[in-house]
């Protein structure tokens, strides 16, 4: 059985709409593959998957997708040029090392690049932080700060920014909402940065890149 | 040019009621990396299952050292089981209900294929140690020429661990628009300083042994049994780990109250190795051991192409499945890696399996679910990619 995008997280379901029947795609993080499957099964995609957790990867590929054990803050650097029609990431920028050398490496190996990523400027996180005078816990971003894998969040404002300083073009962006709903956004706009959950940009290399 | 009869083996068929699968002799020469050729030569080899109308269904399976073509069915010589029954049959995760098990016996190997204990056809002696030198290349070629005989010209899925490894990474550098899949387990693209260390051991014990006669041994009519065991012994601890060891044996003393001050089998480990030692060389040729582990030792998938590992691998097609386990410290993970990160680099079709187990380097040839897990859905995905039912 075909599995059917309204099974996928709302921010998956989102992502798979960007990529184009057929295409080649590299899911970095690709988590016990649910989105690779997807995108293999539905969209004729030549899939491939990098993920850190020894064990989504061995299920991944008893599952028949071809994931790889890997990091993607040590492990992109190795793969060629404009090898993949789309390279994804999800939800894992905020959790490497070097988010600016791995959107360079995304841009790089891919012709597109999508990257989503929580919003830390969501109203309810500058409130919590502003009435509590604690770092924030909510139910997208919960964990306390001395335990967060998510070492550089940013906000929507934030992360336009360094696509921008990457030498990156928007496509498209999409803001989500905390009922995972999507709607288009301007990267730039104020509504988005403090309304939305989390947001997915569409992004590919400027002609110029930047030093 | 090529004809098949039942293959000649060194030792007697112990197992009367086993299969001995087929030997097919080539009139051609194989040309082999040293600069000679040999010719006639003859790979034994056995089959499991069907080949299907498409001739699609193909699973080659390459041995290891101490291996042979017997992967699936009852030794003719031991009469104990396949090497891997665990993986190979009707159900199992290489399904022979499915697909077409080819398993040959290596060139230089000593189950009936050419090798060192064969009659010379130019002198009517037993080759010894004027067979040529074979490297792990020349075993695929004649692998190679042996698929071609059969009318097979594509290989669903090419595995193998260890030794059997390489053969696939071969395989699969050489015979790329051939080889649709590739299973390397437990292996590595070149041997490594220890690795090389350990095959020495081996073979200067075999050729220390009185009994070898400067590999003359057959003309002699002795046998360099206790040179072989203990090389056996020495390498069958590679194949271990120090907590399996420790699990199995610790320093549990064999049918004995307390130590005998003397230097029998105390221990359980010393008389587990004696076994091991023992009951191989009942079933193998000492000189093919000697050219065996020298083709491994040998064996640089870098240095054949300008020392660029990617090099080896640019523009293939096929479909990569690395399967490394925790406690292999022959060849560990970080071996298995480097293929994984020079076909990543070539942006090859790579999936890379870690399986945590305290069982060694000798895990790939044991019960291990997770090793089956994946062999079958990457099997299964692999056949899926070209209909194969």
């Amino acid at each position: 059985m075909k599995p059917t995008v309204r099974a996928l997280r709302p921010d998956l379901a989102a992502i798979a709409e960007m990529v184009p029947h057929g295409s080649s795609v590299l899911d970095i993080g690709c988590g016990d593959g649910s989105l690779l499957e997807f995108l293999t099964a539905s969209k004729a995609a030549d899939g491939r998957g990098i993920e850190l957790s020894q064990q989504n990867v061995n299920a991944c590929v008893a599952r028949g997708l071809s994931v790889i054990q890997g990091d993607a803050d040590t492990d992109l650097a190795e793969y060629p040029s404009q090898v993949f029609d789309v390279v994804i990431l999800s939800q894992t920028i905020q959790a490497t090392r070097h988010p600016s050398t791995v959107l360079r490496d995304l841009l790089r190996i891919g012709r597109r690049a999508i990257v989503s990523f929580p919003n830390f400027g969501h109203w309810r996180i500058r409130l919590s932080l502003l009435a509590r005078g604690r770092m924030p816990r909510t139910r997208a971003l919960d964990y306390a700060w001395y335990d967060t894998p998510n070492i550089h969040l940013c906000t929507i404002a934030d992360f336009a920014n360094l696509a921008r300083e990457a030498g990156a073009v928007t496509e498209r962006a999409l803001a989500l909402s905390e009922e995972g709903r999507t709607h288009p956004m301007r990267a730039d706009a104020w509504g988005p940065n403090l309304f939305a959950e989390s947001a997915i940009f569409l992004l590919h290399a400027g002609k110029q890149q930047p030093a | 040019m090529a004809e098949t009869a039942n293959p000649r083996f060194l030792r007697p068929v112990a197992a009367p009621g086993a299969d001995p699968g087929q030997a097919m002799t080539f009139a051609q020469p194989l040309k082999l990396d040293s600069g000679r050729t040999l010719q006639p030569f003859t790979v034994a080899y056995m089959t499991y299952g069907t080949l299907n109308a498409a001739r699609s269904n193909v699973v080659l399976v390459c041995h290891a050292l101490s291996g042979d073509q017997f992967a699936a069915s009852k030794h003719p010589l031991t009469g104990k089981p396949g090497w891997w029954d665990v993986l190979i049959g009707p159900g199992k995760a290489i399904d022979t209900d499915r697909f077409f098990v080819i398993c040959p016996n290596v060139i230089g190997g000593c189950m009936g294929s050419t090798g060192p204990a064969e009659i010379d056809p130019a002198t009517g002696e037993p080759y010894g140690l004027t067979f040529p030198l074979v490297t792990v290349d020349d075993m695929v070629r004649a692998q190679a020429m042996l698929l071609d005989a059969l009318g097979i010209d594509e290989i669903l899925c090419v595995i193998g661990g260890s030794m059997g490894g390489m053969q696939v990474l071969e395989w699969a550098s050489s015979y790329p628009d051939r080889v649709v899949s590739a299973i390397p387990i437990a292996t590595g693209a070149r041997h490594s300083a220890q690795n090389i260390a350990f095959h020495e051991v081996g073979r200067q014990a075999i050729m220390a042994d009185p009994d070898w006669k400067g590999g003359e041994y057959q003309k002699f009519g002795t046998r360099p049994a206790k040179g072989l065991a203990v090389a056996r012994m020495a390498a069958h601890i590679t194949y271990l780990s120090e907590a399996a060891l420790q699990r199995k044996f610790g320093r549990a003393l064999q049918d004995r109250e307390a130590i005998s001050f003397g230097f029998g089998p105390d221990f359980q480990i010393e008389s587990y190795l004696h076994h091991q030692g023992m009951t191989f060389v009942d079933r193998f040729d000492a000189n093919s051991y000697l050219y065996i582990t020298r083709a491994m030792d040998y064996f640089d998938l870098a240095a054949d192409h300008d020392g660029s590992l990617a090099e080896a691998f640019r523009g293939t097609r096929t479909r990569f499945c690395i399967i490394s386990f925790t406690s292999d410290w022959l060849f560990p993970t970080a071996e298995n890696k480097r293929v994984a990160h020079a076909l990543n680099a070539v942006a090859a079709n790579v999936s890379f399996v870690e399986i945590e187990t305290d069982r060694g380097h000798d895990a790939f040839l044991l019960d291990e679910p997770e090793m089956f897990a994946t062999v079958r859905g990457f099997l299964n995905s692999a056949a899926a990619s070209r209909g194969v039912a």
